[in-house]
């Protein structure tokens, strides 16, 4: 429906009625859309009395209460954000070094049925995690590596590997044939290429796909549940667990939920085009 | 997908040094890919090939010493487990409505953006916000600041509401307990709207105008060039859009455990062998199910395949 009247104005032109309703419209689904969001923060700064009143106390007394509570109330957070934090910034790293060889094996110096090999990685993202998660568990618990956060960063590079590789093929295929045969002309050596030819046009490339992989591996839930216990929790087990045992709780669980995406509110808002990019394994530029 | 290996195959072997030379530079080209893919075969492949082995066993953590082989038993057991069919249901559905449902809002929101008007940028910030927020802590937030029935926002809002028309009777529905499903369903149609928005505006973006311009001049009213030229100019976009979203929402875990802990009927896959492995410790019926799951996943990842292998295509012959 929205469709055939969008239309009625082309992009630039000056709109009558029409198109000032439709930008009202805009308006109120992206404030629709957004809201949750900010009742979460809203609500994360409000009394655990006022937070819990129906109908809703929107212009209560703002308050650091909940905040208080959840970083010194029960469990502290620190460790399991700690956690999160490492997990994800070295998973994202050890993908980075292992995709951009293979990306480069697969685009620049293509090896053959080098296709064949992109949609093995991709058909592993299709593989249900849940088939994997009884064998490693199994092999964490013999190999001693339970409640490791080293066990998850190597699960969380596999998870992010296919989707990075596939970013840095297609950021890797941008890189123009002529540049690269001037530079071999030039008798420019590998390092050399590297360095001068492709570096510069793959680096927003390679802040795309590590956005991209930093975000998956700080949310994800499953395996670090299973895999973890007190020690090497990470931030979003810490949510689940938290929520239990409370009576009163939702100021201080908003700002726990804040607290928690933060990171990634605040990575994904910077590098919104990026966003894009790596979302659609970099087929959208 | 082989032509254009061979295409590529050809640019690359322009001189054929004979022999161990050949192979030696095969094997150059190969090193740079092999860590990556040696590392996934042994994370992502052993360990499927360990579910098989483990399915057709007898094995159950609580009896340790009952271990033995089973046969097809566990497979006897998944087919005929009502839960598990109902797990099949509760996915397809699932997958399919969150999927359907954001793929639509998000075309219209993304045509709603394509335009110009007054703080374009703002509400596309706005609509970025909920696939920004950690999918638990979202769950969490759907689950106790909206849904509760005594002091969600949705049951804050009808009161409000209600207040101002002078009723002191407001309806306050549970939301969770009436329409478990489909309160599963908003919270995730919440987080990947704005995915597939993203999607198909950079879609839209993409499109040429000045073809758009020349029909309008042609006299081609707007339902016609939506219907001609800017949907077909879409369809790659949304075949994307809904393979990448399936991949994730066919998975999704947060939600169902958060939500409804995987209770009425809304545990999925996923959710029902998470149980039947870490709460009733059958490792044997845990595999069996994740083999048939994987099984179910490959025949429809092959089609799902083949589209992306179409898009792959045209990509590589521009």
């Amino acid at each position: 429906m929205t469709a055939t009247t969008v239309q009625a104005a082309p992009p630039g032109k000056k709109e009558g009625r029409g198109g000032a309703w439709l930008s009202l419209l805009a308006w109120v689904v992206g404030i629709l859309f957004v809201l949750p969001v900010v009742w979460m923060v809203l609500t994360s700064f409000h009394s655990e009395a006022n937070a819990a009143q129906n109908p809703p106390a929107v212009f209560a007394p703002l308050t650091l209460e909940g905040y208080r509570e959840f970083f010194s109330g029960g469990a502290s957070p620190w460790p399991p954000l700690l956690n999160s934090l490492t997990a994800s910034v070295l998973s994202t790293a050890l993908v980075l070094l292992l995709a951009i060889p293979a990306a480069y094996a697969l685009s620049i110096k293509p090896v053959k049925k080098w296709s064949d090999v992109l949609f093995f990685f991709l058909s592993t993202k299709m593989l249900p995690v849940v088939a994997g998660l009884l064998p490693l568990y199994l092999f964490a618990q013999n190999a001693g590596l339970l409640d490791n956060v080293w066990l998850l960063i190597l699960f969380y590079t596999s998870m992010n590997l296919p989707i990075a590789v596939w970013m840095m093929r297609s950021f890797l295929s941008e890189v123009p044939v002529e540049m690269l045969e001037a530079a071999q002309m030039d008798g420019a050596n590998l390092t050399k290429t590297l360095r001068s030819v492709i570096a510069p046009v793959v680096t927003p490339g390679i802040a795309a796909t590590a956005l991209i992989c930093f975000i998956f591996s700080w949310n994800e839930l499953l395996f670090a549940r299973v895999l973890t216990a007190t020690v090497a929790e990470t931030a979003p087990v810490f949510l689940t667990s938290f929520v239990t045992s409370q009576g009163l709780f939702l100021a201080q669980l908003c700002a726990a939920a804040f607290v928690v995406s933060l990171p990634v509110l605040v990575a994904g808002f910077a590098a919104q085009d990026k966003l894009v990019q790596g979302l659609s394994l970099g087929s959208v530029k | 997908m082989t032509s254009v290996a061979e295409k590529s195959s050809v640019g690359t072997a322009e001189t054929p040094p004979p022999g161990v030379a050949r192979r030696a530079s095969a094997w150059a080209r190969r090193a740079p890919l092999l860590p990556a893919l040696i590392f996934m075969i042994i994370v992502t492949q052993l360990p499927f090939v360990a579910t098989l082995v483990i399915s057709f066993m007898d094995w159950n953590a609580y009896y340790p010493e009952e271990r033995g082989f089973a046969g097809f038993d566990n497979f006897v057991r998944v087919f005929t487990d009502v839960n598990m069919r109902d797990a099949v249901w509760t996915t397809i559905l699932l997958t399919a409505g969150v999927v359907l449902i954001s793929l639509v809002l998000g075309l219209g929101i993304a045509l709603l953006l394509d335009r110009k008007f007054r703080g374009r940028g703002a509400v596309r910030t706005m609509m970025i916000a909920p696939f920004l927020v950690v999918p638990v802590a979202a769950a969490l937030i759907w689950k106790h600041a909206l849904y509760n029935p005594e002091y969600g926002l949705f049951n804050g809002a009808l009161t409000w509401i209600w207040g101002i028309f002078g009723s002191d009777n407001p309806p306050q529905p549970d939301w969770i307990s009436n329409m478990p499903l489909w309160a599963v369903i908003f919270s995730l149609v919440w987080q990947w709207t704005p995915f597939m928005m993203l999607i198909l505006l950079a879609g839209l973006q993409g499109r040429p105008l000045d073809v758009i311009e020349a029909a309008r001049i042609d006299g081609a009213n707007n339902w016609q060039i939506f219907r001609s030229m800017t949907l077909p100019h879409l369809r790659q976009y949304l075949e994307l859009g809904g393979l990448l979203g399936s991949i994730y929402i066919v998975q999704n875990f947060d939600a169902v455990f958060t939500i409804t802990s995987g209770g009425l009927g809304t545990a999925n896959l996923p959710y029902t062998i998470y149980q039947i492995f870490y709460q009733a410790h059958d490792y044997g019926r845990a595999s069996a199910a994740a083999v048939v799951v994987v099984i179910g996943t490959i025949i429809i990842a092959t089609f799902a395949l083949r589209t992306v292998s179409s898009l792959f295509k045209e990509e590589g012959r521009r």
